[in-house]
């Protein structure tokens, strides 16, 4: 049987877990206890999931976070989510093939209150933002009731497996992701004032200014808060192409759910779309996965991620498509291949440059939209009710962790608890974190080639500064007043005493040092490298490559260590010859096979771009729509269905606008949806307060 | 005089939903040059979408009875007639019993429904369950059973109306706000909008929920007043439930609620408040859904597992007797209500759109005068429907 859990992960533990047995269309398989249905199919390269009730074409993971009811099977007879529910020892899980049965029910339920509770603070989500505004509460003893969908605090935050950029100071940069969680909550959870829900999904903000909850996945609650505060994050923004409801195509951030949280390897060979942050570190944490990613498009000239992030995908071995879009995945039951193609200055692809790659998996990382619905509904229903983090704007973590700080303050001040203002320094350093990128300079490297002098590779203005706390001499400087700034180094050829701390703690594995004392001809070379130890040995041959990933050459590694107080970062050490040391940034791991495009491209003919996932409905159905005058999307809705399914319009909205946009139609001409709750659907007998409806549901 | 030089209708129809979109249709198909206003962005936007999709025949009142055995007519050939799909099933309607107060109330309806000769029959509850079985036999005693109503798709009907009515020639404008019934010596001329002027001979009030303001706009008062219902849907499901469930026991909160399985699968339901909210507003809240949810699981305990999927408020433009409001004001010529639907507006809609066509070119038939009789702006009002 094919095994595809990740057993060993150079940052990851792997943690022991009881082994179960489930059935999967009557044969049995294994899984984990903890773990979601969904990763227990992948594990056993399960993934097509079920088949669309419209059209019969097959179905999979799509967003992984409980949001797109795409990932729907039968688990004893009752339809659930494969992304949320977790998997029990025994059960039956069935695919969901066209509309589902309704399980007969033999007894008449008994009902129960349903819960009905006013606090002082109701947070919606249990991430960055979250976590720290209920923290900043906690310390002034306000009542606060956190509620989050997942099973675990922490929300993005226990995805990310690298180390954090930002502030040092403000937002713990410089430690992964995953530790600021268990930081954040270790925190939280010393305050007695504050309870915590979780597996608990917020459906709808009422008028009447309650707020409906699903606690612990199957008690309705009707939590009535003094103050809202909306963290609820993002969800990831789609792309209109040919083939793209095919299973095997979906959002980076279900990719890293599936391999950081679930330590399941749900491709082998991978194409990601959008050079964005989250594109750029979804293609790093694949490597790392020992997943091979094929290549990355970005649509724009530039990656509009941090340079760091796509210098060190490109260094590893990823080729960089820029100025290309994807024309199609293609595939009969899950992708088989992308095509790719390069686009004018219109963004139209050129004809001629198509290309295609083998692979099983297309990410798509073409950004962010806010999860604001709860937040629209509370301002318009006049809640006393704050936004924070993704949900307010979108940005990095380290900014919505910092954001949730000022919202918890600015919450406690509304309520009367806090009389200090809030520094001016805060929403200064707040703006700072959520900046895009600035400038980008030439590398500068040193004129000296004697002694040891650090090369710091990072060269574009971003918010970061961990760097210039890790030299025990305080030599590496960037301007305090603003992280921005891309940092020096101050010292000589003496100073550096080769403690490689810098090497192993820059976020963006961005610095190396050069040290010519022993031999100047031939100076070592130490290179960050964050893969797992038996990758890389002792008197290896490997490729060295500089900043982008332009090939150097070949040389010999000297000895593979981690140095006392890592974080999980190796430092590798390397002979090289003088002419290329200071060049050299990184190590590639890729094999370029890998990365060949087929001898032909697969041309993709039919006309199946899904613009609502949910009911089937093509551009092509929409685009006509629009051409035939229609400008209310409501209309829209009423004739092609699009935006009446499960999700309620999360994922096609963008995608029509855009339609409209790409028709030459101005947003004042366009009726948007109207949104009505509930924004997660929620079965009728959680609703009633039914008794015995927590047996059928997961617990 | 208004200004000559101003497009001309021979009607023009306040309002695109349930009513007025039925009635263009029909009015353009008479040859009349139509001009059909509405506020929304587009069609069936107020009320009708948000509408559950019922139509039955049978009712109290004969009026409406004759009108939706037409309407039934209609919308279950509208297929093979016209050739949308409007998501037409005839699937019946059931109204339960919960206990002997209920059957008496029912069987006494039923004297009057057969005498219209509607295909409606008493259930015992071994009957009733073989039509409906996932019935809690706890709950019923029996009911009654009319197989020949049905449910179609409010928007979707609406729609197929109005695009048939476009192409007879009728013109919509939508994002205009009506401001003013142009009348001179006591006769309608014209209406001004936020965005133009028209000329006409006469103004149809179609405005449902919004029919008193757009009567006051002439200076007249229609006893039209909203009251709102909440609604939802769920997930869809392989088929298991035909006719329409109507359970008319009063709970704590509530009167009447139904539900049917539409044909896409998905189950729509509505509950009527009680003490009836009365106002405009259609923000949904918090306490409908803990309260619909709990009688629909009690009363068919297999819905537990269906899925909600949206929820949302809609306006029943209610008269003081509940029967609707058709015929010319008398105080102005060539005003023409046809308002107060009472919640009804979609299944009566392409009924009162025929009869509005008949007013308008004086030609009723034979049994129309008693009808506009009982639908009279200028009745007593005194009456109550037996059950609305």
């Amino acid at each position: 049987m094919s095994d595809y859990r990740i057993r060993q992960h150079p940052i990851l533990p792997i943690p022991d877990r009881e082994a179960i047995e489930f059935y999967w269309r009557g044969k049995k398989l294994d899984a984990l206890a903890g773990e979601t249905i969904a990763s227990a199919l992948f594990a056993n390269g399960e993934r097509v999931f079920g088949h669309h009730h419209k059209d019969g074409s097959p179905l999979g993971i799509f967003c992984a976070n409980g949001q797109c009811s795409q990932c729907m099977v039968l688990a004893e007879g009752m339809p659930v989510k494969a992304c949320m529910e977790l998997v029990k020892a025994g059960q039956h899980i069935e695919p969901a093939d066209g509309l589902p049965e309704l399980p007969l029910v033999t007894e008449a339920p008994t009902f129960k209150p349903i819960i009905d509770r006013k606090v002082q603070v109701l947070i919606i989500g249990g991430g960055p933002a979250g976590l720290s505004a209920a923290i900043e509460l906690g310390n002034r003893d306000v009542q606060v009731l956190l509620v989050d969908d997942k099973h675990r605090l922490g929300g993005k935050l226990v995805l990310q497996t690298h180390r954090f950029f930002g502030s040092t100071k403000a937002v713990y940069a410089g430690t992964r992701g995953i530790d600021i969680a268990t930081r954040l909550e270790k925190d939280l959870r010393a305050h007695p004032t504050v309870e915590i829900w979780l597996n608990s999904t917020c459906l709808a903000v009422f008028s009447d200014k309650k707020i409906g909850i699903l606690k612990q996945g199957h008690d309705y609650a009707v939590i009535e808060p003094e103050v809202l505060l909306v963290a609820s994050g993002a969800r990831e923004k789609f792309l209109a192409f040919k083939g793209n409801a095919l299973p095997g195509v979906y959002g980076a951030g279900a990719f890293q759910t599936l391999v950081n949280r679930d330590l399941v390897r749900p491709a082998e060979k991978l194409f990601i779309v959008g050079g964005g942050n989250v594109g750029l570190i979804a293609g790093y944490h694949a490597l790392q996965a020992g997943i091979q990613v094929v290549g990355l498009v970005e649509a724009l000239p530039e990656c509009g991620g941090y340079k760091v992030h796509k210098d060190k995908l490109a260094r590893m071995g990823v080729p960089i498509y820029t100025s290309h879009t994807i024309l199609s995945a293609n595939g009969g039951e899950k992708v088989e291949s992308v095509t790719i193609a390069q686009v004018d200055s219109d963004f139209k692809p050129i004809a001629g440059t198509e290309k295609s790659f083998g692979c099983d998996s297309i990410l798509i990382a073409v950004g962010l939209d806010p999860v604001n619905e709860f937040y629209l509904k509370a301002k318009q229903y006049g809640l006393n009710c704050f936004v924070g983090g993704d949900a307010e704007e979108i940005a990095e973590a380290s900014a919505a962790i910092f954001s949730g700080k000022i919202r918890g303050m600015e919450i406690a001040r509304s309520l009367g608890v806090e009389k200090a203002e809030i520094p001016v320094e805060w929403y200064w350093t707040s703006e700072i974190l959520k900046s895009k990128p600035g400038d980008t300079f030439s590398e500068e490297l040193p004129e000296i080639e004697s002694g040891v002098f650090p090369v710091i590779h990072c060269t574009q203005e971003i918010p970061c500064d961990p760097c210039s706390g890790l030299c025990s001499h305080g030599l590496i400087y960037i301007d305090r007043k603003d992280i921005r700034h891309v940092p020096s180094f101050l010292g000589n050829s003496y100073c550096c005493e080769v403690c490689e701390k810098c090497v192993a703690g820059c976020p963006g594995l961005a610095i190396t040092l050069v040290n010519y004392r022993e031999n100047p001809d031939l100076p070592v070379v130490s290179i960050p490298y964050e893969f797992t130890r038996q990758t890389i040995q002792a008197n290896d041959r490997v490729s060295v490559l500089d900043t982008e990933g332009g090939e150097l050459g070949q040389v010999d590694v000297l000895s593979v260590h981690a140095i006392e107080n890592n974080d999980r970062t190796l430092v590798v050490e390397v002979n090289a010859p003088r002419e290329i040391a200071q060049r050299i940034a990184g190590i590639k791991v890729q094999d370029e096979k890998v990365t060949h495009p087929l001898d032909h491209y697969v041309a993709h003919i039919e006309d199946d771009t899904i613009v609502c996932r949910c009911e089937h409905v093509t551009a092509g159905e929409v685009r006509s729509l629009i051409r035939a005058g229609y400008r209310d999307m409501n209309e829209i809705k009423t004739v092609s269905r699009a935006g009446m399914g499960a999700c309620g319009g999360k994922t096609c909205v963008s995608l029509i606008l855009r339609l409209f946009r790409e028709e030459g139609i101005t947003r004042e001409e366009i009726t948007e949806y109207s949104k009505r709750p509930v924004f997660i659907e929620v079965p009728l007998g959680f609703l009633a307060g039914a008794n015995g409806q927590e047996n059928d549901a997961n617990d | 005089m208004i200004n000559p030089t101003l497009p001309h209708y021979d009607v023009v129809v306040i309002g695109a939903g349930s009513i007025g979109a039925p009635a263009a249709f029909y009015l353009a198909q008479a040859g009349y040059r139509v001009l059909v206003l509405d506020s929304a962005p587009s069609v069936g936007q107020t009320s009708n979408k948000r509408a559950i999709g019922g139509i039955r025949a049978t009712h109290s009142d004969p009026a409406k009875i004759r009108l939706c055995l037409r309407n039934i007519e209609i919308f279950s050939t509208w297929k093979e007639r016209y050739g949308d799909d409007i998501e037409w099933s005839e699937g019946g309607y059931v109204f339960v019993a919960r206990g002997e107060r209920e059957e008496k109330t029912l069987k006494n309806l039923l004297i009057t429904q057969k005498s219209f000769g509607l295909n409606i029959d008493w259930l015992d509850q071994k009957q009733l369950l073989q039509v409906v079985p996932d019935l809690n036999p706890a709950e019923v005693i029996g009911g009654t059973f009319s197989p020949e109503d049905g449910n179609a798709s409010p928007l979707l009907a609406v729609h197929a109306f109005y695009t048939h009515a476009m192409e007879y020639g009728a013109e919509f404008r939508f994002n205009e706000k009506v401001q003013e019934i142009i009348v001179r010596s006591g006769k309608v001329v014209g209406v001004k909008t936020n965005r133009g002027e028209y000329g006409t001979d006469v103004v149809v009030n179609a405005a449902g929920a919004y029919a008193s303001e757009i009567a006051q706009l002439a200076g007249l008062n229609v006893p039209v007043r909203p009251d709102s219902h909440e609604a939802a849907i769920t997930e869809a499901v392989a088929p298991f439930l035909k006719p329409m469930i109507v359970d008319i026991q009063p709970g704590p909160g509530s009167s009447n609620y139904y539900f049917y399985q539409h044909l896409t699968g998905q189950i729509i339901f509505c509950i009527t408040p009680s003490p009836n909210i009365w106002g405009f507003d259609t923000e949904e809240t918090s306490s409908f859904l803990p309260m619909v949810a709990k009688r629909m699981v009690d009363l068919m305990p297999r819905l537990k597992n269906i899925r909600v999927r949206r929820t949302w408020r809609g306006l029943y433009p209610m008269t003081p007797d509940g029967a609707p409001i058709i015929g010319y004001a008398k105080e102005i010529d060539g005003y023409l209500y046809a308002v107060g639907m009472c919640g009804q507006g979609f299944m009566l809609g392409p009924g009162v759109g025929e009869l509005v066509t008949r007013i308008v070119s004086h030609q009723l038939f034979e049994t129309d005068p008693k009808i506009l009789d009982i639908l009279s702006p200028y009745r007593q009002f005194a009456g109550q429907e037996l059950l609305k």
